[in-house]
Formats: structure tokens, sequence, C-alpha cells
């Protein structure tokens, strides 16, 4: 799992079936420092994030999947939590 | 799924016995206007492609469900041979 | 997954049996701001795209779930066709992989 900031909602009318009803989430991964770490993606939402909020993420379809609780579904990310704070201790 | 050119072919004798009969390509991954960008990849080839076509190539988990590949430890299969590029 | 750019398509007369009838289309992945970022690549259709179009793809394993029960050898697959987005706050500019 990654962490990740909430950029933006994504709109899409037309998408497969599987993803209705889904809310999807344009993320930017972060790395050490909250410094923006590789290409945003997209993540279906299943905890109910709203923008510039810290994220938890898996990108693993199986575990995307499950948490969507829809199976065979074409996703491979998705938001699983909500992050309060990240403490790295010294 | 790449493009790619295939540049070359691998032989190796001793392998993972999944691997025998199998054709391995080297290939170079290419831009949509078929200019090389990138490095080098180890392809199995599974559509009978030769050096200098340019090809699809499937890569991850992905590359064993092409034909034939089921339970091969393979990352990356070459399942179709590009006729054309249409770019606008 | 990510939202791309549909740039082309692609003509493959040999392929892989479980590939025919399928519709592969070249994708530009794009960043927040909506500039290109990384490398195009070839990815199934699931969602009736055009040339032209803002999608989203999935990759990996999961890009073959739309077609089932086929199993076609892809790793990548458009399964929407994006309306509009919105990027604010942390849209930095992402940078290749």
């Amino acid at each position: 799992m990654i962490v990740g900031r909430v950029v933006g909602p994504l709109v899409a009318t037309h998408k497969h079936r599987k993803f209705e009803g889904s809310t999807l989430l344009l993320v930017q991964p972060l790395g050490e420092g909250d410094v923006s770490r590789g290409p945003a993606l997209l993540a279906v939402d299943t905890v109910g994030a709203g923008v510039h909020e810290k994220v938890l993420l898996v990108l693993d379809g199986k575990a995307a999947g499950d948490a969507m609780q829809k199976k065979g579904a074409p996703v491979d990310a998705a938001i699983v939590g909500i992050i309060d704070y990240v403490d790295i201790p010294s | 799924m790449l493009l790619a050119k295939i540049v070359g072919t691998v032989v190796a004798t001793r392998k993972d016995p999944r691997l025998e009969g199998q054709k391995l390509m080297l290939a170079r991954p290419v831009d949509p206007s078929g200019t090389i960008d990138g490095g080098y990849l180890v392809a199995v080839d599974t559509v009978d492609a030769g050096v200098g076509e340019t090809v699809l190539v499937v890569s991850g988990s992905s590359a064993r469900m092409a034909s034939g590949m089921k339970d091969c430890p393979v990352d990356a299969a070459i399942v179709g041979i590009v006729d054309a590029v249409e770019v606008s | 997954m990510q939202v791309a750019l549909v740039v082309g398509d692609i003509v493959a007369t040999r392929k892989d049996a479980s590939l025919s009838g399928l519709t592969l289309l070249v994708v530009q992945p794009l960043d927040p701001a909506g500039q290109p970022v990384g490398r195009a690549l070839v990815a199934a259709d699931a969602a009736g795209a055009g040339v032209g179009e803002q999608v989203f793809f999935v990759r990996g394993r999961e890009a073959a779930f739309p077609f089932y029960p086929v199993e076609p050898p892809v790793d990548a697959a458009i399964v929407g066709i994006v309306d509009q987005w919105s990027a604010e706050g942390a849209a930095a500019p992402a940078s290749q992989t």
C-alpha cells in the first residue's frame, strides 16, 4: 500500500458496469516528506475521501476488487483509508 | 501492452523446463511512430514474429494468458504483429 | 488506473486467437494538468472509446476482466470514458516513470 493525496474527482458516465455507483478520484502518490512521487493515478474510493486528504491506497487488483466488494471488477487501485498522520520515529 | 520492434533472438540452452521449445526474442519498445524509446526486453514469441517486425508485447501476469503460456514463468509475451499504427 | 488520451489505433492481423475482435488503441497517459506523461501504450478497449477521447484504463491482470469469459492476454484495458475531471491543490506535475 502507498500513501497519496487526493487531487480531484473524475466524472465518467460511460464506464464498465462494475464501476457503477463508485467514486473515482485522482490521487498523487507521495514519497518521504509528502513530496509528489511518480505520476498521478486514478483510484476507486471506498471510504469517502475528499480532495486534499491524505489516503491509504492499495495498488493491487485483487485487493482493490475486495475493497470494492465486487468480484471481477477491472480495477487496479483503491483508496482503503484516510490517513490521520504518519509517525516516523527518528 | 507495449509496441516494440524485434531486434534479435535469444538462445538459452539451460532454462526453466517450461520454457523449452519457446522462442525468445529481444525487443525494444517503440513509440507509436516507430521510434525506439527505451531499453531492451526479452519476450516469449507466441505468434511467430520475426526480426524487424513491430509487435504487441503484453507484460506482467497477463503474459501467462497468451496461448500456450499457462503456468510458464514469463513476464512478457509477444501476442500480435502490428500491421499499422494509425495515429491522428 | 490512469487517465489517458486515445491517440491512435492498431491494426494487427496475426495475433493471439483470443485477441480477435478486440479493438486495440494507442493511449498516451496524462497527468492531472492534462499533459502527456510517460510512454504511450496499447490498451484493449472495453468502453467503446475513439481517437481523441479522454479515457481511463486499468493495468495488470485485471485488464482481462471486462472480456470475461474470454481471457485475452492484455495488460491494459480502457474501462471508462472521462466526461470531466478536476485537480486542485496538490496537482504537482507528475514525473515520468
